[in-house]
Order: C-alpha cells, then structure tokens, then sequence
C-alpha cells in the first residue's frame, strides 16, 4: 500500500492560512491505515487548523470530509457538492488523490497535507517499510522474493557491496541490508547457486526513466 | 615478450609474473592539480600503476578523470577509479572514452560509497548500472567494440579492467563466489579491501584456490598503514566492512603515542611480508590515505623495491 507522512503542522497552516473557507479532506483507504491521511485524521487536522485560526484571531471556515478513495471518479459522488462549494481544499490522500482532485476539480486549490513516502508493507502494527519502487519490470522471480530495487541503498542488481556488515547496511545499523536477505532466502529455498547467475543490465525505460507510465485495459 | 591485451604498464607486470605494486591518490578539493602532480612523484618509482579515487567516501573532488589526465602527461600509468553512483550509462561510457583518448590504459569499476557519507547527502544517486555491470560494459566496449546499445565503436577503449573485493562483507559465505561472479563479468584484476585480520584474508584466499579464481584474475591484496591506535579503533567501530581485531589495537595501545605511526607501517610491511607467500597473491595495493610519503618506505622494507622495468 502507499505510505505517507502528515507534514508538519506549521507547514500545512502555512500553505492554508490565507483562505476563508477550507475543506479538510480525508482519503479512508491507504494512507488511512497509517493513520496520517484517514477521515477521522482530516476530522482531527481540521480542529487544529481552527484552534490556529481563533488564535491568530482570524475568521475562517473549516470543514473536513473524506472518501473511500481520492484516486476514482466514482467515490466522489456524495461529497461533489461541498468540494465544488469550496474555496480550498487541504488533501490528505497521497500524491496521486491530490493529483487526481486537481484534475477533477479544475478551478479549486488543492494543498497536500501528506508527504507521500512509499509503497509499504506493515510488518506489525504501527511499523511500516519500504517494499517496491514500482520500477516496471519485477526481479523478485530470481531474488528470492525480496526487492533490491527498493531495498539495497544503492539498488545493486548484483550486490551486496562491500559495505554490508552483520546484516546491516552500511548507511545505518537501522537498516537490513537487502542483500543479506537475498542471500539469506535463496539459501533456505536451497538455491544459493542461483547468486552467482549475473544479473542483466536492467532496462529502467519502464521505470521512471521511460517517462509517465499508463496502461490501459481493452475490454472497458 | 609477454603478450597483453591493452599495453597498460600493469597489465605488463602481472602478465610478466612479478607481484605488481599499486598505490593510490586522492584528487583534492579545488581545482589545483599540483597537489596531485606531487603525490604522484612521491611514488611513482616505488610502484607500477597510481590508483586515483572518484569522490571517495562520496566527498566532491576535482574529477578522477582530470586527475588521470594530469598524472598520464606526467608519465604514470594511471588506473581510473569510476563508482557507478553518480553517472548513468551513458556518462559512464562516454568517460571511458574520453580516458581512452588520453592513453589511460586502467579502470577500476566501483559501485561507490552511499552519499549519505559525504559531503552532499542531499544529492539524487544514480546506481543505472552495479559495479559488475560496469566490468561488463568496459570489457564489451574494449573486446567487442561496442556501445551497450549495440552501435559500433570505431576504436575502443584499451582498458585494463578491474574491481574491487572485500573479503570482509557480509555475509562471508558468498564472498568468494562474489569474486566468481566478478570474474564471470570480465574482471582481469581485483583490489582488495585494506587487510588486518591475515587469518579470515587467507581463509578467503583458501575458497578462492579451491575454485581456481587466483588464475583467471590477478588479486592485489590492500594495505593500509595505521596511523594511530585512534584510526585503528575508527576503522574498527565506525567503517562499514572493515574489519581491525582487537589483537592490532592491543598492539598499537602497547607502543607510546610518538612511535605508533612506525608501528603501524611495521604491521604493514609483516601483512605484505607475510601475504607475499600467499598463493594467489599476484601483488599489493598500498593504500597510504594522505601519507604518500610512506609509500616509498613500506614498499623497500617489504622487498618489492626496485619494481621491474618493462618494456
Ligand atoms: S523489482 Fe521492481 S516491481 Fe519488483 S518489487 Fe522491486 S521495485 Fe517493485
Ligand atoms: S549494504 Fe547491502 S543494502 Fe546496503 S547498499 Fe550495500 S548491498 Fe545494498
């Protein structure tokens, strides 16, 4: 799923303060699990924002809402009317529900309250990790099931490098080293031969590097 | 005669049988190339080739490339370090290329430190290509004349190539088949991580024999001096890989403050000493961190001066 940060209050009121009137919108899937970017998250920003605004002894209005989803037309339905009756909207969906509010909604400020971090995983409750970078073309087939491209500090295709010690990375003993881990699976699948297969040149035109990527499905 | 492929001094030494001496150089912070020039002459008659570093430990300097240019109209015989980290494939090649055309005849692939350590943590890395792809690009370049996309070179780099190994890494259990994998690419010869636990070394080196690695690439084992226990104990807690026993710190505390620096170039002449009947050891890579000067000493007390003169 996708992970986001709340950004720091002081910024959030900064890029809003200068609005009457101010939805707080929520997005109640992803972002909601990591309790940064959920309806009940834009219920609590919004009373914060208010409390700011009686304190600088500024009339504002601030409502707060949310959807299922802020990346799909269909969500929108019940709350179209206030959106379109806005006259800003602060965002806490990911970088993609900002995006696609800005398109929906041509004419309205839409401000990020999230700093969209990664594609993650939630390994135990309140933890959350980096596990993809959506880089086009999946090695986990020949990596035991654990992505170097998001995972290796300097997504080595063929690592470890030199720098990994005792399991750590060398840019912190916070972090696994990915490779490690590789190494680690394909021994226990029985498979440690399978390291010394060199991994091809990869081809990052379907990455980011190949421009805004889209697909489409022919059948709808 | 020995016949070699690139005409590089170094390739000339290992192919001739002798244990090959190389040093290194770090290029400086400012565009002043005298300061490189220098650290050159202090060592050129001690050793076959001068390693020059590329933003090591991710610290922006004057470039490896320009570094090499300087030492090449010097004389020396240059070997191009290039890390991966700050360059996509097409800057990599075109590098390469520009070496190539000032006669650099080595080049060193490098994945680089992380830029979390140095200067401008800030920065956006590249990682396009991983060291061993690195070898590969160089070796398809200079071997089949080619670009990586499939165009023609209409003359190729002659280029040496290398890559490094650290014995050390986690986990030990693919660190030889690493070499394997390096060798597999195209690595003609490795330069080791600096040597303090002789034991694990040589237990490496041991894997390395079972699989016939010491024939296919010329293994420079890395020596560092120490300076002082203060550098040992660093190395020791605070370098990723590095491994410094505990037995080397008690023996840099034993000695006063003034006579540690001795010392530690004493440790590194019995490393070579005792590395040099190490089968598979085809030469040393001196790695005086901002001590050229030592260089000269280390190599003359260890036996390997005078170096042989080839062609
Ligand atoms: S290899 Fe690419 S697609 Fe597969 S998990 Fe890693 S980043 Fe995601
Ligand atoms: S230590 Fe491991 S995870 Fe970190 S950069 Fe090196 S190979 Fe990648």
């Amino acid at each position: 799923m996708i992970v986001g940060q709340q950004k720091p209050f002081e910024e959030i009121w900064q890029m809003v303060k200068d609005h009457r009137q101010l939805t707080v919108f929520g997005c109640n899937t992803c972002v909601a699990v990591c309790h940064q970017g959920g309806n009940k998250e834009a219920g609590i920003l919004a009373s914060q924002l208010r409390m700011r605004a009686t304190q600088e002894d500024l009339a504002r209005e601030i409502v707060d809402s949310g959807v299922e989803r802020q990346c799909e037309h269909e969500f929108f339905e019940r709350t179209d009317e206030l959106i379109r009756g806005s006259e800003a909207v602060l965002s806490l969906a990911c970088g993609i529900g900002v995006q696609f509010m800005a398109e929906r909604y041509p004419k309205i400020p839409v401000y990020p309250a999230l700093n969209t971090t990664f594609l993650g995983d939630v390994p135990e409750v309140g933890l959350f990790r980096e596990k993809c970078q959506a880089c086009g073309d999946c090695v986990l087939g020949v990596t035991g099931g654990v992505c170097p491209v998001s995972r290796c500090a300097k997504r080595l295709l063929n690592g470890p490098c030199g720098g990994s010690t005792n399991g750590k990375c060398e840019i912190s003993k916070e972090t696994e080293c990915a490779w490690q881990l590789v190494v680690d699976r394909l021994e226990a699948l029985g498979r440690l031969g399978d390291y010394e297969k060199v991994m091809p040149i990869k081809d990052w035109s379907k990455d980011r590097a190949g421009g805004p990527r889209a697909f489409r499905l022919e059948d709808f | 005669m020995v016949e070699t492929i690139t005409g590089s001094r170094l390739e000339k030494v290992l192919k001739s049988g002798h244990q090959a001496v190389t040093s290194e150089c770090g290029p400086p912070r400012s565009a002043d190339a005298s300061h490189i020039i220098k650290k050159g002459h202090l060592i050129k008659d001690h050793v076959d080739a001068i390693n020059v570093t590329d933003n090591q430990t991710s610290v922006t300097r004057l470039c490896s490339l320009a570094a090499c240019v300087h030492l090449k109209l010097q004389g020396l015989d240059p070997v191009l370090q290039m890390v991966v980290r700050d360059r996509n494939r097409i800057a990599l090649q075109s590098d390469i290329l520009g070496a190539a055309s000032f006669g650099i005849q080595n080049v060193l692939c490098l994945s680089g430190d992380h830029q979390r350590f140095g200067d401008h943590p800030q920065a956006q890395n590249v990682f396009d290509l991983d060291s061993m792809q690195l070898v590969q690009t160089v070796r398809h370049m200079r071997d089949e004349g080619k670009f990586l996309s499939g165009d023609e070179i209409k003359q190729p780099p002659s280029m040496f190539v290398g890559a490094a190994a650290n014995p050390f890494g986690d986990p030990f259990k693919i660190r030889v088949p690493r070499l394997a994998k390096k060798v597999a690419c195209g690595a003609e010869f490795i330069q080791t991580q600096c040597i303090y636990n002789l034991d694990k070394f040589e237990k490496w080196m041991e894997g390395v024999r079972e699989r016939s690695l010491h024939e296919k690439v010329y293994i420079l084992a890395g020596i560092t001096p120490l300076r002082s226990v203060g550098m040992a104990r660093y190395l020791q807690k605070n370098v990723p890989g590095m491994d410094v026993p505990d037995e080397l710190i008690e023996r840099m505390k034993g000695v006063e403050k003034s006579k540690q620096a001795d010392e530690g170039i004493t440790i590194a002449v019995e490393t070579i000493q005792r590395l040099k009947e190490c089968k598979g050891v085809a030469g040393f890579h001196v790695m005086a961190i901002e001590w050229e000067e030592k260089v000269p000493e280390i190599v003359e007390r260890s036996g390997l001066y005078p170096r042989p003169q080839i062609d």
